[in-house]
């Protein structure tokens, strides 16, 4: 898809890819005309979260009644602090974790309803410090996905060039095992490791939050180059308002287990809700002190 | 005569004993890992049977190892023949080192590594094989050098019950009020100890992926 290709696709992830694969070109083509409209009012609904409980067995409750759609080609930055429930809703979208009650829809179909196996390998995972093999090497790393998916080897080959080009790594790094690079590279390697089956979605966990704010800074921006390209539905979990701003194309304020409000950037800073104007107010007193992102 | 001399000397019955006391000691090894690796494995996959596993494996190794040698006695096929009951005993004892270690190595993986893995799509096999057993590795083999220290030393009991090896001389030495004879199945058994201990440190390190 990126470089204008075609979309790749191996087999098993026909489900995911083919049977949809022209309505997202259509929709990418509309997207680039109509680029100041609303994404949700023209773009199909990928995730789709009907009230959505979570407990642990112990009774805690993580979640509360979540309602939320996630639209095709949109940034939905779910934004809040330590133990807000942001992560749970991420996991819930991979069916890492299964809903106590309501349910989580991909592509229209309940999570509880997919093969794990196969949601899964449609959807790509970034986490905070990548979460990168330490016995692999970069290369192993990147072609985690194509390789169980069995594509044959000078395809994958091929495929770890174009995302060691795509995420700006130089292609010596390729035997490199991840002890042996920096914090953002290896973030870089966890980036082209979620996408190198191309999957239409990603789920990336506070993927920048280990990194020191110059690199942090370097990666956000290359993630909203990189997402002006390719136009995945990307699920981005944070829990710094500067961040959300930046790369959300709508954030979603979540509380202990509640989704405060989710709305564009420019109307976010402009709610009067009382628990957007604190999160606001937070980091406009912190802004002062520390100056950075 | 000093015991150099008596193990030149003897040259060939010290091989004899020492080459059984080695049978004895790898095939103990062999059968504690092709069960105790496998129930390691498992024992993470199910988490409500880790604790009787360990518990019992922990027991075992209480059992003082003359009183386990006659407990064995009676059973039937195992106690026909010295050589079988001793490897019994030596696989039980060498079980909880290797059960430990594998249920250790593998739930000492980084979280998030697993995780990443999971959330990406693996299979739980493939994730055991890629993933867990590769980076748990360095940590089961520290067990199996636990193990094999631990069943030499314990080998030379086994001559008590007629099983042979190195422990021959030692009993024959004590009967005897002779330090020497002892020595000539002591020294030898502590050097097969190190031997295995320094081979098997080696082979750790190697394949410790950091």
């Amino acid at each position: 898809m990126e470089d204008g290709r075609p979309p790749v696709q191996s087999g098993g992830d026909a489900r995911l890819s083919t049977d949809k694969g022209s309505e997202e070109d259509s929709a990418r083509a509309k997207s680039a005309e109509y680029a100041n409209m609303d994404p949700s009012s023209q773009n199909g609904v990928v995730i789709a979260f009907r009230e959505v409980t979570y407990r642990f067995s112990t009774g805690t409750e993580l979640l509360n009644n979540l309602n939320l759609q996630v639209h095709r080609g949109e940034t939905l930055v779910l934004l809040g602090r330590s133990g807000s429930g942001k992560t749970t809703t991420l996991k819930l979208i991979n069916d890492l974790v299964s809903p106590t009650s309501g349910e989580v829809q991909v592509e229209g179909r309940p999570t509880t309803k997919w093969d794990p196996i196969r949601l899964r390998r449609g959807i790509g995972y970034v986490i905070q410090d990548a979460g990168l093999f330490p016995h692999f090497s970069v290369e192993r790393n990147i072609s985690l996905v194509p390789t169980i998916e069995q594509w044959p080897a000078d395809r994958i080959r091929q495929r770890v060039a174009e995302l060691l080009q795509l995420v700006g790594l130089d292609s010596s790094l390729s035997t490199r095992y991840p002890r042996e690079l920096s914090g953002g590279q290896r973030q870089r390697v966890g980036v082209a490791r979620a996408l190198a089956a191309d999957p239409p979605i990603l789920l990336m966990d506070e993927p920048f939050a280990a990194l020191d704010p110059i690199t942090r800074a370097e990666l956000q921006q290359e993630f909203l180059s990189l997402q002006k390209r390719l136009q995945k539905t990307v699920v981005f979990v944070t829990h710094d308002l500067r961040e959300a701003l930046l790369l959300g194309t709508r954030i979603a304020l979540m509380e202990s287990g509640r989704l405060v409000t989710a709305l564009p950037p420019d109307e976010f800073v402009k709610s009067s809700d009382p628990l957007v104007k604190q999160y606001l107010n937070a980091f406009g007193a912190s802004n002062g002190k520390r100056g950075s992102a | 005569m000093n015991v150099f001399q008596f193990i030149v000397l003897n040259y060939n019955e010290v091989l004899r004993v020492t080459l059984e006391h080695l049978w004895m000691v790898v095939v103990s090894i062999f059968l504690a890992v092709v069960v105790g690796i496998p129930l390691g494995i498992l024992i993470t996959r199910w988490p409500g049977l880790d604790k009787p596993v360990l518990g019992t494996a922990n027991i075992i190794q209480t059992i003082p190892s003359l009183a386990l040698f006659g407990f064995l006695l009676p059973v039937p096929w195992i106690g026909a023949r010295a050589d079988r009951l001793a490897i019994l005993a030596l696989s039980l004892y060498a079980l909880l080192p290797l059960i430990r270690n594998t249920y250790a190595g593998i739930k000492g993986v980084d979280r998030s590594v697993v995780e990443a893995g999971r959330g990406m799509g693996m299979t739980d096999r493939q994730l055991l094989f890629q993933v867990e057993l590769p980076l748990a590795l360095g940590v089961i083999i520290a067990g199996v050098r636990v193990a094999t220290v631990i069943c030499v030393g314990l080998a030379t009991i086994a001559a008590a019950i007629g099983a042979g090896g190195l422990g021959e001389y030692i009993f024959r030495g004590l009967a005897m009020v002779n330090n020497q004879l002892i020595l000539a199945g002591a020294i030898p058994a502590a050097a097969l100890a190190l031997l295995a201990d320094v081979s098997l440190g080696w082979l750790e390190r190697r394949l410790s992926p950091h």
